[in-house]
Formats: C-alpha cells, sequence, structure tokens
C-alpha cells in the first residue's frame, strides 16, 4: 500500500498544475485579508473560495487524473496488488495533495488573521470539501469509460452542488414561504456538502442573525454540539459513499 | 498447473469467451492461436485476473484465483501492447515493480543487460518507441523468474536481433521447466518453441494437442500446415 501511494504521492506532487493551483489559491487569500480593511469581509471572500474554487479544482483535478491514471493501474493489476489497494492509493494521494495544498495556501493566511475557532472551522470545511470532491470525481470517473464524458459529469456534479442546489432551496423557500418549512430546509441542506459546510462556517461568523428565523433554526440545530457531530458525520458519509460506491465498481471492473 | 473451468465471458452482445474449459501443466510450452477477436486476450487476461469471467472458475495451483493475488507472483506476462505511465521513466517502473514485488530471490537481469536497458534508464516511457517499450515488457515478464510466462504477441514490434534475443530467452525458461503461454499470428516463429497448440475460435477452443501427434495426424511437417489441414478437414475454413 505504501509503495503504490509513495509512488502516486510523489507524481502528484511534481505535477505543475497542482503547484500553480496552491500559488493562485495562496495569492487570493493573502489579498483577500490584505486589501480589505476589516477581516470579516476578508473571511466571507475566503469563504467564496473554499465553496467554489477548492471543490471545482478538487473535482476537475481528480478526475483527469484518475483517467490518466488508467495506466498506471493496469500495470499494477498483472502484479500481486490487489485493486482496492491501488484504487485507495489513487484516492489517499489526491487526497492529501488537495488538502495540503489547500492548507498551504489558504489555511495560514487564516489563521493568522481569523481568530481561532472561525478559523479552524473554515479550514476543516474546506479539507473536507476537498476530499469530498475527490470522492465525487472517483464516482464519476468510474462511471463512464470515455475521459469527456466523465469529465462532463464531473462539471455537472459540481455546478449541481455548487450553484443548482442552491437555487432550489431559494425556489422551495420562496414558494413555500407562508409554511413553516425551516427545520425541512435544514434537512435539505444536507443533501449537498457544499451548503452544509457554508451553514457552519456561516454560524461561526455570526451573521446568521441576518438569516432571520431559518438562521434562528439553522442556530438551534447545528450550533449545538450534537447538530455538530451530525453535520460533520453527515460530510464523512459524502466522502464515503460516493467512495465506497467507485470501490466496488472498481473492483468489478474488466481492465 | 492452470485449470480453466466452464469459463464465460461477454463484452455486450460479443461472447468472447465461451464455456471453456482447458487445463495447462508444468514444462508445457503453449501456442494459443486463434484469428482476430477470438478471445485469446481475454483469456489470458482472465488468468491474469483483469478481466473477470461472467461464470466458471480459473484454478492456479489448486486453488481459485478469484479472491487471491498471491499467485500473480509465480506469473511473468508480457502484454500485447504495454501501457506504462507516462512520465515513469524505465528506471522508475523497474524500481515501482520490484517494489511491489517481494524481492526474495535473485532476479533475472539477462534481458536488461542484453537490451542494454541500463543506458536509457532515463528515458521517460511517453518517449519510448514501440520496439523499445516492448523490451521494457519482456525484461518484466522474466525479471521476477517465474514459473509462469505469459506472453502476448512478444514479438511484435520488436527487432530482429531483439527477437532473437527473447525467442533463445524464452527456450531457456522451457528448459527450466516453465509454463509458458505464448500468442502470436507468426506461426513459423512459434516452430522451434513450442509443444502444445491451442486453437481458439469465436471464443471456443477448437483443437488442443501436442505439436509431435498434431503432424502425425496430418501428416504435415510444419505447424502452420498442419493446422491449416486440419481446420480445412473439420470445415472451420
Amino acid at each position: 500500500m505504501f509503495k503504490v501511494l509513495k509512488y502516486v504521492a510523489l507524481d502528484i506532487f511534481r505535477n505543475k498544475i497542482i503547484i500553480a493551483y496552491t500559488l493562485m489559491l495562496a495569492l487570493f487569500s493573502w489579498s483577500a485579508f490584505a486589501l480589505e480593511d476589516n477581516v470579516a469581509k476578508g473571511l466571507l471572500t475566503e469563504l467564496n473560495i473554499i465553496l467554489l474554487t477548492v471543490p471545482l479544482f478538487s473535482v476537475l483535478f481528480s478526475t483527469i487524473y484518475v483517467y490518466n491514471s488508467s495506466e498506471f493501474i493496469e500495470l499494477l493489476v498483472s502484479h500481486p496488488v490487489k485493486r482496492n489497494v491501488i484504487w485507495t492509493a489513487l484516492f489517499v494521494g489526491l487526497s492529501l495533495s488537495m488538502v495540503g495544498a489547500f492548507i498551504i495556501s489558504t489555511g495560514i493566511p487564516i489563521i493568522i488573521f481569523a481568530d481561532f475557532a472561525t478559523g479552524l472551522m473554515m479550514i476543516v470545511a474546506g479539507s473536507v470539501l476537498s476530499v469530498i470532491f475527490v470522492a465525487i470525481a472517483f464516482l464519476s470517473s468510474i462511471m463512464a469509460r470515455d475521459k469527456a464524458k466523465g469529465i462532463g459529469i464531473s462539471i455537472i456534479l459540481w455546478l449541481y452542488f455548487a450553484l443548482l442546489f442552491d437555487g432550489l432551496v431559494l425556489f422551495l423557500f420562496l414558494q413555500f414561504s407562508d409554511y413553516p418549512i425551516e427545520k425541512f430546509v435544514v434537512m435539505l441542506s444536507a443533501l449537498s456538502p457544499i451548503d452544509l459546510c457554508r451553514i457552519l462556517v456561516l454560524l461561526r461568523l455570526d451573521v446568521s442573525a441576518m438569516m432571520g428565523m431559518t438562521g434562528a433554526v439553522f442556530k438551534d440545530f447545528f450550533g449545538t454540539g450534537g447538530g455538530l457531530a451530525v453535520s460533520f458525520l453527515l460530510l464523512l458519509m459524502w466522502i464515503a459513499v460516493p467512495y465506497g460506491i467507485s470501490l466496488r465498481k472498481f473492483k468489478h471492473r474488466d481492465l | 498447473m492452470i485449470e480453466i473451468k466452464n469459463v464465460s465471458k461477454k463484452f455486450g452482445k460479443l461472447q468472447a469467451l465461451d464455456k471453456l474449459n482447458l487445463t495447462l501443466q508444468q514444462g508445457e510450452c503453449v501456442a494459443l492461436i486463434g484469428p482476430n477477436g477470438c478471445g485469446k486476450t481475454t483469456l489470458i487476461k482472465s488468468i491474469l485476473g483483469m478481466v473477470l469471467p461472467d461464470e466458471g472458475e480459473i484454478i492456479f495451483n489448486g486453488k481459485s484465483i478469484k479472491h487471491d493475488i498471491n499467485y500473480r507472483n509465480e506469473i511473468g506476462y508480457m502484454p500485447q501492447i504495454g501501457r506504462y505511465p507516462e512520465n515513469m521513466t524505465i528506471g522508475q517502473v523497474l524500481e515501482l515493480i520490484k517494489g511491489i514485488r517481494d524481492g526474495h530471490q535473485e532476479t533475472d537481469k539477462e534481458l536488461y543487460e542484453q537490451f542494454l536497458i541500463a543506458t536509457m534508464l532515463e528515458k521517460k516511457m511517453r518517449t519510448l518507441s514501440g520496439g523499445t517499450t516492448q523490451k521494457v515488457s519482456a525484461v518484466l515478464a522474466f525479471l521476477f523468474r517465474p514459473k509462469v510466462l505469459i506472453l502476448d504477441e512478444p514479438t511484435a514490434g520488436l527487432d530482429p536481433i531483439a527477437a532473437l534475443i527473447l525467442k533463445d530467452k524464452i527456450l531457456k525458461a522451457k528448459e527450466q521447466g516453465c509454463l509458458i503461454l505464448i500468442t502470436s499470428h507468426l506461426l513459423n516463429e512459434l516452430e522451434d518453441i513450442v509443444s502444445e497448440i491451442l486453437f481458439m475460435q469465436e471464443g471456443k477452443l477448437i483443437l488442443h494437442d501436442s505439436v509431435d501427434r498434431l503432424k502425425e495426424l496430418t501428416g504435415e511437417d510444419s505447424i502452420a500446415r498442419s493446422i491449416v489441414h486440419l481446420l480445412k478437414e473439420n470445415g472451420h475454413v
């Protein structure tokens, strides 16, 4: 396992795109705090980077990387290496490098400028989102043999979670605004990892007060220790389920 | 040593393997022949666990290969078209595979030296010609002194000298008692190597016999002629 992981990790770290991504994120993050005179504004900019850019890069890079690893996979499969070792090594390697790039570029300025608890929540959210979208990338790349199709699925999933889902929730909210659907919305938010992370971080930023009644319900649920535990459990599920499905499919795939 | 029991595999509508039964013994040198798309590579990939059969069982040394990977320690495989990670150098590929196989025994460096791989260790796999890639595949197949050699079109793309070196190496492995499964379209090239013939067509095994018996039966003096003779007789051609 470690030998395979070592080769995967070395290969990813040598990749110039990952370095460019780290530098770009670092540039955005430092300028977000340096250009804004107040930290809260900087944090909101950061939040947008975490919720949009990080998942997009994570899912795209991983999908393409998995497709480009087909030769590597084929080479190893004819040798005494278990299939789940190969797949897990790829997953862990990609996750580690995504999280590593995120923490180096964005984590450092956040810890320096934000207060510790909020900063920690943002870093955890960004790291977990990186891994979740690596898992989603694995799922979409095992679903289609064709590279263009796989990348297409990845982009659609990202669009859905990052933009469409939010729109749907808002639409429901407006349509049923006469009814007490706040609790329902809390449940609904669990269906998108990005929304879940957004809520978790926003509650920390104390702007939840601006979200009115829903904000209060959110605070009631996600602000408590139990709610926090449940939401992290949900986030872990967002890693485990797509990755688990992809692993099952990979084990039964003809190479 | 390798037992294939009732193995079937379908790719969509194409029946690549059709209830195949086959037993291969240690020390045999088997030529697997048949028209394009008759299921040769599928059979080989099934033995290696790269393709998972829909039905049936493959038994290696008395153990089903279904949930086992260790049996692959005994196999050296040379693919028809070797596909390697493009950014890795030859040296890195060799290191990777050495790291994966538990390197208890001394590796077989003969082909490595004869193909002058040491002079190209820094070359990236992407930049290699088809023939050089085949040389790397050959070195990897023989490196761990496997008891079973599976060679899919081994000499395709190799220059005549390299092909000769490889052929000598195969003969040596045969003398050492390896089981060798070899596919090739160049029948006369197999002439002095193989002892058994397997002929496949549309996923079915048409013929499995020793070369001597085959020649005796048909009265022809070369493998190619005797197979054509037999196929004509049976109405397959």
